[in-house]
This record gives C-alpha cells, sequence and structure tokens, in this order.
C-alpha cells in the first residue's frame, strides 16, 4: 500500500484549540487538509503535496531517467498544477527528465483559445516547451471542416474518437517516451463507481492502473492517481498566486476565473458522469475524507472471475492503434471524412452505441506503431 | 403483465434460485429471518409454499424415501440498540403480528424464535443490554455502528439457529440490497471482500446463509406484498446514516431514472471471483439431489481446490493481500494480544469501528463477547506451538563444526 493511500488511515487525537500546524506545531494552521482533515500551514501543505506525489512517482517507478516525458496540458486546473509540480520535482530530486507540454487543439473556433493562452503562460511561467498539435495536424481536418462536412448533429462523435488518440499521436510525433495526465484521486475514483453502475467489468479491471499502455510504444501516466482534487485546487492558490488570503477569500464565494482554472466546455463533459458525479459528494456529505482512497483500493483488488470473458483487444492495421476491430474507429471515420462519406461508420445503431460508449472512456493504449507512423514527419497520409 | 404471472414470475426466480444453488436439502432444518419487511415477508410466503408442495409430494409418494425440509422463523429484536425511543409495546404488537402470521401458515409446523441483540453477549456477563450499549457507544463513526450492528444481528440468528438445530439461515436480502452493498462495500475499501458478500450461498458461518430472493427487486417484492395483501410492518425501517445511507438514497434515485440499473450493478460484481466459501462443497452435500442436477455440482468440487481464507475479527471480510501482509508483520513482533485482535480486523473496521484513540483498544475488546477474541487466542496458540515444533527440529549452530 502506498504511503499517500495510507495517509488517511488515522486522524491526529484532536488538540483543544489547536491553531498551530499539527506536522511542525510551529506556525499558524492555515487550512484543513480535505484528504486527511489535518490542520496544518501552508508551508507543511506544500512539503506534504508535493512529497505524496514524489513517493508516488518513485514507488511506481513511473519514469526513468533520460525519458522524454509529454505533460498533455489542457490548461484545466489539473494539467495546470502537474505541470508545475513535475517540473519542480524534476529540479530538486535529478529526476533528469526532458519535459515538454503537449496541447491538443482540436480547431473549435472560440471554445480551445482561452485554454491554450493559459498553457503558453505557463510556458513562459514554469520555462517548460510547450508543443500544440492540432487536428488538422494529426488528421488533415479541423473541427470547424468537420461540422461542414457532417452538420452539427454528429460531430460530437468525430471529436470525443479523434481526441482520445490525438495525445497519443501528438506524443509520438514528438518522440515522447511517456505521457502524463492530470486524471487525479477523484476522476479514479468516479470511474470505478461509474463501470460498477454501467456494468463494464473490462474497464473496471484496469481502471485504476496508474500506468496504462505499458506494452506499447508510449505508456501513460497518472502521477495524482492518490492526490485529492481539493487539494490540486488549493495548491495553485497558495503556491503560484501569493496574494493567498485574497485569493483564498474569493475561491470561498466565488468561482475564480483566473490562470488555473479556465472552465472546460460543458460538451466536453458525458452525460452518465455529469449525472452521477453527485456520489463524488460521498466525502462533503459524510465527513469521510479516505472514501475517495477508500474507493480507488477496492478497484485495485477487484479480482475478474476467470470465468468472466473479456474482450479481445488488438490493433488497428492501418494506424497500430488499440482496437478490438481491424481498423480502429479514427480510422474508420477519417476514411469516410477523406472519401467524402462523413456518415461512414455512424450509420447503424450499433456502431453509434459502440462509439458513444467509447467516448466516455478517459485514458486510451496505444501499441505496437506501424512504420510509416514511426518514420514520418509531419502529416500522416491516412 | 397480470398479477397471476408477475406472481408466478416471482416465485420462479425463487425456486430457480433455491435449486440451482442447492440452498434447501429434505434434510435441512430452515430458519428464515423475519423482519416484517416487504422482502422477508415475500421470502416466508415463498418459502412456506415450497415446504407446502413438498408435504403434500411426500404424502402421495408411496415410497416416502426423503422427508420434508422443515421450517423456523427468526425475528431479531433490537430495542436495545435503537436510539430512538421506541415503545415496548409497538414491539410487542409486532411480535404478536409476527406469531399470527406465521401460525396462519399451514401446512408445516413453524415455530417462532424471538432473539435479542444482546443475547449474542451471554457469556460472562450479567448486564447485557447495558454492555451491548456500552460497545455500541464507544463507535463514533455513524457507518461503523451501523455495521457493527448489522453483524450483531447476523450473529444473533446465528446463535438462534445452532441452539435450535437449523441447517440453514435464509435471509430476505434482494437485489436491491445487493446493489447497495456492492456500492457501499467499493466506498469502504473493500473491493477484495466484496464478491463474499454478492453471492447467495455463503459458508463463512456455522449455520450457512441463502440469499433466494438475489434476483428480485425491492420494487418487484413491494408490488407483490401489495397485489397478494401480505401484511407488513415498517418498524424498523428507520433511515441508516452515513455511507449506508448515501448509497441507498443514490440508488434510490438511479431507480428512478433506469429500472434495471440495480441489475447491472449485480450483474457487475458477479463477474468478480467469489471465495471458496460461497458455494457448498463439503463431502455429500449434493447425495439428496435430483439426479439430473448432482454432475454439475459433483464437476464442481472436483475442480475447486479449497484454501482457508483470513476473516476480519469484526466483520468477517476476507483479508487482501496487503492486510494479510500486515497480519504476518505483527505476528512477529506482537508484544500483547490487543496487537494480534487488532491486526485481526480489516482496515475499513479498523478505521469505522475501532476507537480512534490506540489506549482505548484494550477497553472496546474487553467489551466484545468473548467468543470473538477467543478465535484469535485459539490462532494464535497454534501459531506459537508450531514455531516450537520447528525450533525442536532444528540444529544448534555449534554441532556443526
Amino acid at each position: 500500500m502506498d504511503s499517500s493511500a495510507t495517509d488517511g488511515a488515522r486522524l491526529p487525537p484532536p488538540r483543544a484549540g489547536s491553531r498551530l500546524c499539527v506536522r511542525c506545531g510551529e506556525r499558524k494552521a492555515a487550512l484543513k487538509r480535505p484528504k486527511t482533515l489535518e490542520q496544518i500551514c501552508r508551508e507543511c501543505f506544500y512539503i506534504i503535496f508535493e512529497d505524496e506525489i514524489h513517493q508516488t512517482i518513485v514507488q511506481n517507478s513511473l519514469f526513468k531517467a533520460g525519458e522524454r516525458v509529454a505533460i498533455g496540458a489542457s490548461g484545466g486546473k489539473d494539467s495546470t498544477v502537474l505541470a508545475y509540480v513535475l517540473s519542480e520535482l524534476n529540479r530538486q530530486h535529478n529526476y533528469g527528465l526532458d519535459l515538454f507540454l503537449l496541447s491538443v487543439d482540436e480547431g473549435i473556433t472560440g471554445y480551445r483559445d482561452d485554454s491554450l493562452e493559459t498553457v503558453k503562460r505557463n510556458e513562459i511561467q514554469y520555462g517548460l516547451p510547450l508543443k500544440i498539435v492540432s487536428y488538422k495536424d494529426l488528421y488533415g481536418w479541423t473541427m470547424d471542416d468537420i461540422v461542414k462536412a457532417i452538420g452539427l448533429k454528429n460531430n460530437c462523435t468525430f471529436c470525443g474518437v479523434f481526441r482520445r488518440q490525438a495525445l497519443d499521436r501528438g506524443a509520438a510525433l514528438l518522440k515522447a517516451d511517456k505521457i502524463v495526465t492530470g486524471h487525479n484521486a477523484d476522476d479514479i475514483a468516479e470511474t470505478v463507481l461509474l463501470n460498477i453502475l454501467r456494468g463494464d467489468i473490462a474497464r473496471l479491471s484496469r481502471c485504476t492502473f496508474i500506468t496504462t499502455g505499458e506494452d506499447g510504444p508510449i505508456p501513460r501516466c497518472k502521477p495524482f492517481k492518490y492526490t485529492y482534487e481539493k487539494e490540486i485546487v488549493i495548491y495553485p492558490v497558495y503556491e503560484i498566486s501569493y496574494i493567498f488570503i485574497f485569493l483564498l477569500f474569493l475561491f470561498i464565494f466565488s468561482r475564480i476565473e483566473g490562470d488555473h482554472f479556465i472552465p472546460i466546455s460543458e460538451n466536453a463533459r458525458m452525460s452518465l458522469e455529469s449525472k452521477y458525479s453527485s456520489l463524488g459528494s460521498v466525502d462533503d456529505e459524510c465527513c469521510r475524507p479516505r472514501a475517495i482512497l477508500d474507493i480507488i483500493k477496492s478497484g485495485e483488488n477487484f479480482r475478474i472471475s476467470t470465468t468472466t470473458r473479456m474482450p479481445e483487444q488488438g490493433t488497428c492495421e492501418r494506424c497500430g492503434y488499440i482496437s478490438s476491430q481491424k481498423l480502429c474507429k479514427a480510422c474508420v471515420l477519417l476514411d469516410g471524412l477523406n472519401r467524402g462519406l462523413p456518415k461512414l461508420g455512424i450509420g447503424s445503431t450499433k456502431a453509434g452505441a459502440r462509439a458513444d460508449s467509447d467516448g466516455k472512456q478517459r485514458t486510451k493504449r496505444s501499441e505496437r506503431n506501424t512504420s510509416s507512423l514511426q518514420g514520418k514527419h509531419g502529416n500522416f497520409d491516412f | 403483465m397480470c398479477a397471476g404471472c408477475f406472481r408466478a414470475h416471482l416465485f420462479g426466480k425463487f425456486k430457480l434460485s433455491v435449486t440451482s444453488n442447492a440452498m434447501v436439502r429434505p434434510t435441512d432444518a430452515v430458519l428464515l429471518a423475519f423482519s416484517g419487511g416487504p422482502a422477508s415477508r415475500v421470502a416466508l410466503q415463498f418459502i412456506h409454499e415450497m415446504q407446502s408442495k413438498a408435504i403434500q409430494s411426500w404424502e402421495a409418494s408411496n415410497s416416502q424415501a426423503l422427508p420434508v425440509f422443515s421450517l423456523g422463523v427468526a425475528f431479531v429484536d433490537e430495542r436495545s440498540v435503537i436510539s430512538a425511543s421506541l415503545p415496548g409495546h409497538e414491539i410487542q404488537a409486532a411480535i404478536e403480528d409476527i406469531r399470527s402470521v406465521v401460525s396462519g401458515l399451514s401446512p408445516g409446523d413453524k415455530r417462532v424464535h424471538i432473539a435479542s441483540l444482546e443475547e449474542v453477549f451471554s457469556s460472562g456477563s450479567d448486564d447485557k443490554a447495558a454492555r451491548l450499549k456500552e460497545v455500541v457507544g464507544v463507535i463514533s463513526d455513524e457507518t461503523g455502528r451501523d455495521d457493527f450492528v448489522r453483524r450483531l444481528r447476523m450473529l444473533s440468528l446465528q446463535k438462534v439457529a445452532l441452539e435450535n438445530r437449523y441447517t440453514k439461515i435464509m435471509l430476505g436480502t434482494c437485489a436491491s440490497g445487493i446493489a447497495c452493498h456492492v456500492l457501499s462495500a467499493t466506498v469502504k475499501g473493500q473491493g477484495y471482500a466484496l464478491p463474499a458478500d454478492v453471492q447467495y450461498v455463503d459458508t463463512r458461518w456455522e449455520v450457512p446463509v441463502v440469499l433466494p430472493l438475489h434476483d428480485c427487486l425491492a420494487q418487484e417484492l413491494n408490488l407483490l406484498c401489495e397485489i397478494d395483501s401480505l401484511k407488513t410492518q415498517q418498524l424498523l425501517d428507520r433511515p441508516c446514516s452515513g455511507i449506508n445511507g448515501l448509497v441507498s438514497s443514490f440508488v434510490s434515485r438511479l431507480r428512478e431514472e433506469n429500472s434495471s440499473r440495480e441489475h447491472t450493478i449485480l450483474r457487475t460484481a458477479q463477474k468478480l471471483k467469489p471465495f471458496s466459501f460461497n458455494k457448498f462443497s463439503a463431502n455429500g452435500y449434493h447425495d439428496f439431489l435430483p439426479s439430473r442436477l448432482r454432475p454439475k455440482f459433483q464437476n464442481i468440487d472436483a475442480n475447486e481446490c479449497t484454501f482457508s481464507e483470513i476473516l476480519c475479527l469484526i466483520c468477517g471480510s476476507p483479508f487482501s493481500e496487503s492486510e494479510l501482509l500486515n497480519l504476518e508483520n505483527t505476528k512477529l513482533k506482537a508484544q500483547k494480544k490487543i496487537d494480534l485482535y487488532t491486526a485481526h480486523c480489516c482496515q475499513s473496521c479498523h478505521f469505522q469501528i475501532l476507537p480512534a484513540a490506540t489506549d482505548m483498544y484494550g477497553h472496546f475488546f474487553s467489551l466484545l463477547p468473548k467468543f470473538w477474541t477467543e478465535k484469535v487466542d485459539a490462532a494464535s496458540a497454534s501459531h506459537s506451538s508450531l514455531r516450537d515444533q520447528i525450533a525442536d527440529y532444528l540444529l544448534d549452530e555449534d554441532d556443526g563444526n
């Protein structure tokens, strides 16, 4: 069991009228830590927050020295904090990683612009090179082009399918060894519950993996696997902005719209996730801070019966990504677009249902590359 | 679907559960746990009907080779731990109602047993109710208290069953209750142990526990009680709080939106690996089954290799790998019995049932019924005697030189 996961095991005995940090006993307590409900000062919060992530990285051997690591950067709070913390830990603990920010531009006028501006600011603030790959680069089509071709009704299918692979394709294009994403403990716990509710035993068996696609060319890692979303929200208020009292006040009474809280499009949220995210209030309503970690621990401990039939996973014969069919969904859709038959692959109800189901998957594995993918620079010729 | 077909449909599911899992044999004495709610009321009705048909067949049969299983009913009186003051006469009236319901079911004599939670503390205690109140009062977490009382309820049923020579305990737990348990156990970090509680059969206990309404929804059972005018009581329908209450209300909202969601949750959990105690594997158990069913069970028996799971001292959940490691480490360096008792609790009970202050452990374990901690004592004694035997066979280093 990771130290992060056991931190919530035992609350310290409450001290009557305690105003000092329970960790250092010197400075004034500034917050009640969401993960453990301990009252700690902000200096200790930095140390604990960063050290837990460091322990997660070390104990799970996420990286090796010399690796080139792409940070999936959306401009949202998770990837912003991830970029900063990973950069700091890389410097402090000499991981020896070559870090860069990787963003995907879907080519939706007016939507991604603000988010990408945030990532560009992060590039300057953190000294990390930023690479933006667009759907145009990867697929030859922007989402605006796709909407023109197919109309408003089905374009979300294209965007979801393409986005799922875009990080992997972009990372391959830029010769990364690994991808890191900002999925946090709340995301993973939510995924465990969603897969139980949907009856998806295949995803239930792997949704708690801290590294996915380990057998493929570019594994994908989640250093924030045991990090609470609330703490990710609190961290930049303290660390990156120095007027912390003022911003803390603003945070309590209003949603901060600054650099670190660009709103993600509501359309990007899957309907099932939105409906059932109220279960994420488990730790809110019951004051049970370790519920999130407990859900993850349950997900890790589930053992699938050997009599359960698991779907076979193969690779697309054209681009090499994971697929249960000969051609992956992205290639099928792309083929339709390129042939002037954009509704190809959306025609049947079954295919539509499957695409919708696939769209809910958060992480995607990639397996062996085709030579055309490895050798090429610039656009892929599909 | 008309009322008759609906009823036959539910009874068919009940009967299929019983037969295909070999829940009840002709030689069995079955104790039905009855709370007065819709599920246990339907279970009582259905098992009674199975018994009636068996009796008719037995009387009509010439050979009379096999007996008919017998049936008893148990109601657990939880007045001692109900925080809201419930008038005693209401409980008494409920008990009288239960007796009249059971006596109205014929043929087949059925005894009614009224068990109190505090009876679990029978050995070595003069004031059982006070002791029960104290041990429940020590548990500060609402969810932990709820789970602890559930455990006591099962122990109470076990006690009644053992004292009255019943061979099976039948619960009215339905698909909806199991779905709630799946989510609750997941939230409590009990993913490893979860499959143990969602199967049809559970032989961890001295008297095995069976769930014949495993595939029926609470909504369906409620509807059947209305259709058949089966009288139910809301006496014990108190809102549970904590994680269990939250999950229960959550599942209710899911049901309103999609009535098959509970079955989806159940089906997901059934794809997890069950434990060896989730089926009957004793030699000769299936001898009384109809010949067409016997080969299926015999094949299963041959293939399975049984190994004993370590179970949590408090809740009886199988230990996961990390919990086993922790237990082994504690055994090596344990100074006091309290440390062993503590290590025999799973992480969930450690958090939500054991007192937050470690100096309270001794007090808490001293309040528990003796036979709980005696298991750990016995296991510990056999462990140390085994270590002594190994030491006897080891050669001294000096002799080797």
